[in-house]
């Protein structure tokens, strides 16, 4: 009897779950996302690429990518610090820091964008002395660089913490024994090791907030040219009917998605593969 | 623990190589000094972007005092507010929990050509930003939609209307569930399954008694997340809308409209009510967690 055979067989329910499954995917995902290229498409190549490289539409793919790019910079680089600090150092209450780090995951968006606009505003609690300071925050590109950090912050550090965990302790002492100083086996046994997985986590924070809504909206002020995101724009044309430059906006958006998820899957291939190594 | 236990194996190469073992296990973590300075930079960065916002949603909540507070959380649009978010939510989440298990049954348990393909597709929305997810809706059931004249010819309404919102929270929250249950299913093999069916069990004595326990904190843990982001959809849900008081706003989008009137202290206590629906689930998630890794 050939063992495969059973092993498909034996146990019951893939016809109706696979077919739920199938029906399921298609009528909340796959059948309404066909709208997008099917609009785009019966648009015309002339009027999309008018709508799509107009000059307020590119000022806010420049303002989207650069504070997105900005954040995720800050994230890497504090992300990185904070996860090795939770994973190797013990201190009291790490475990409920810990926990905390995945509130911009569980706190609604829209709450986020308050706070933080009502923080960093010229008489807010952070932003009053740096207001003084002669940095206005709420209402600048820098704002909206402050949301951001908060969205993308749990990226970098999930990413990074499990990556640590599995550090071979064995290789930083053997580079420890054969006389290496903790800052040479950081730099030459440590970074590149972590460094597949710190990409990864830098570019998972970058894609969420380019599609970032809801943190930004308040923060940012929305103005043309200055401070106002894609995602605020596509709505914007929304409200106006202009159902076609929206989607053409939208298809733009969802195309640097789907390349940064493709680069993504890329780097935690290669992450995998030097952990396993 | 494990450094200590690591100069046990290092000591021969240490007297080899003459390095005083004293020298060797400071090497094996950084000085204090800069131990306690990474701490507490990481500490304060964390403190600054997390625990200040926190903290400074229920000192706003509370500007006015208690009695402003609770004014503000009993109104009635605040009321309507939470009823058609919990709506929402209580038709995403159970829909999105059979579609979870439907899918990570088909896909842990079975092998057939493209379940690569599937698992993709499954985490697409992930892929898709909250308005790109909203215009979707609009594109296809909105006056100039697809399905536009069809719709208003028979009287129904999804767009500025509750069908939208609930369709949005269903679409943003979709593979939480699945994807946190399928790798625990597949992890958990076939055999025991087999050996159930194999003893006469049925298919959904097989899952209850069989497969069930081996996943259930991953359940848990796929629903919480799923709530919390069906509670808590902002930008999607925006799109679809409308912002029709008492009729088509959730929590979110109502603190969003209380804001915008400058009515900050009542923005802030809904919002307050949202962030310790948030902390309920950082508590449930941690635990959820926790029991994962133990099994």
């Amino acid at each position: 009897m050939p063992v495969t055979s059973v092993r498909r067989s034996v146990i019951p329910g893939f016809r109706v779950t696979m077919a739920f499954t199938l029906a399921y995917l298609a009528i909340i995902v796959l059948i309404p996302l066909v709208g997008l290229p099917l609009r785009t498409g019966s648009m015309g190549w002339s009027a999309f690429w008018r709508t799509v490289t107009d000059p307020r539409v590119i000022a806010s793919y420049r303002v989207t990518l650069t504070t997105s790019f900005v954040a995720a910079c800050v994230n890497g680089v504090f992300g990185l610090l904070a996860a090795w600090v939770l994973v190797r150092y013990s201190f009291p209450g790490r475990r409920i820091v810990d926990a905390f780090i995945d509130l911009p995951f569980a706190l609604p968006t829209a709450v986020a964008g308050i706070t933080l606009t009502t923080l960093y505003a010229p008489n807010g609690w952070i932003g009053r002395p740096l207001a003084e300071l002669g940095i206005p925050v709420a209402f600048t590109p820098t704002g909206i660089t402050v949301a951001l950090i908060f969205i993308g912050l749990p990226f970098v550090i999930r990413t990074l913490q499990p990556v640590i965990e599995s550090l071979n302790l064995e290789l930083e002492e053997a580079a420890a024994s054969l006389g290496a100083s903790r800052w040479q086996v950081i730099r030459r046994v440590i970074l590149p090791y972590l460094y597949p997985a710190w990409l990864t986590g830098f570019a998972l924070a970058f894609a969420r907030s380019i599609g970032e809504y809801g943190s930004v909206v308040f923060i940012s002020g929305n103005m043309p040219m200055r401070t106002e995101i894609s995602s605020f724009l596509i709505i914007t044309k929304l409200e106006q009917y202009d159902y076609s430059g929206a989607t053409a906006i939208a298809v733009v958006m969802l195309s640097i998605s789907f390349i940064l998820l493709l680069v993504i899957n890329a780097l935690q291939g290669w992450s995998s593969r030097r952990v396993a190594a | 623990m494990s450094a200590e236990a690591g100069l046990i194996v290092a000591e021969p190469i240490a007297a080899t190589t003459s390095i005083a073992p004293s020298a060797h296990g400071r090497r094996l973590t950084e000085p204090a000094a800069v131990r306690w300075t990474l701490t507490l930079v990481s500490l304060a960065f964390l403190a600054l972007s997390l625990g200040v916002p926190l903290t400074a949603v229920f000192v706003e909540a509370f500007a006015n005092g208690v009695a402003a507070y609770s004014e503000a959380i009993r109104e009635p649009d605040a009321f309507d507010a939470l009823k058609l978010t919990l709506l929402a939510a209580s038709i995403a989440v159970p829909a999105n929990l059979l579609f979870g298990v439907c899918a990570s049954w088909a896909i842990a348990k079975f092998e057939f050509p493209g379940k690569q393909l599937l698992t993709t597709l499954i985490d697409l929305p992930f892929a898709i930003s909250p308005v790109i997810s909203g215009v979707v809706f609009v594109l296809l059931f909105g006056r100039q939609g697809y399905l536009g004249p069809w719709i208003a010819e028979h009287d129904i309404k999804i767009i500025f209307a509750v069908p939208g919102i609930v369709l949005a929270t269903i679409f943003v929250s979709f593979p939480f569930v699945a994807r946190e249950i399928i790798p625990l299913m597949q992890a958990s093999g076939t055999d025991e399954e087999e050996a159930a069916r194999v003893l006469g069990a049925s298919g959904l004595n097989i899952f209850f008694r069989v497969t069930l326990p081996n996943i259930k904190w991953g359940v848990v843990y796929g629903v919480v997340l799923c709530t919390a982001r069906a509670i808590g959809e902002f930008g999607a849900v925006a799109v679809v809308s409308g912002h029709i008081r008492g009729l088509t706003n959730t929590l979110p989008l109502h603190v969003e409209i209380l804001y915008n009137e400058y009515k900050f202290q009542a923005a802030f206590a809904v919002a307050s009510l949202l962030t310790f629906i948030a902390l309920v689930t950082l508590v449930l998630k941690t635990i959820a967690e926790r029991r994962t890794h133990h099994h």
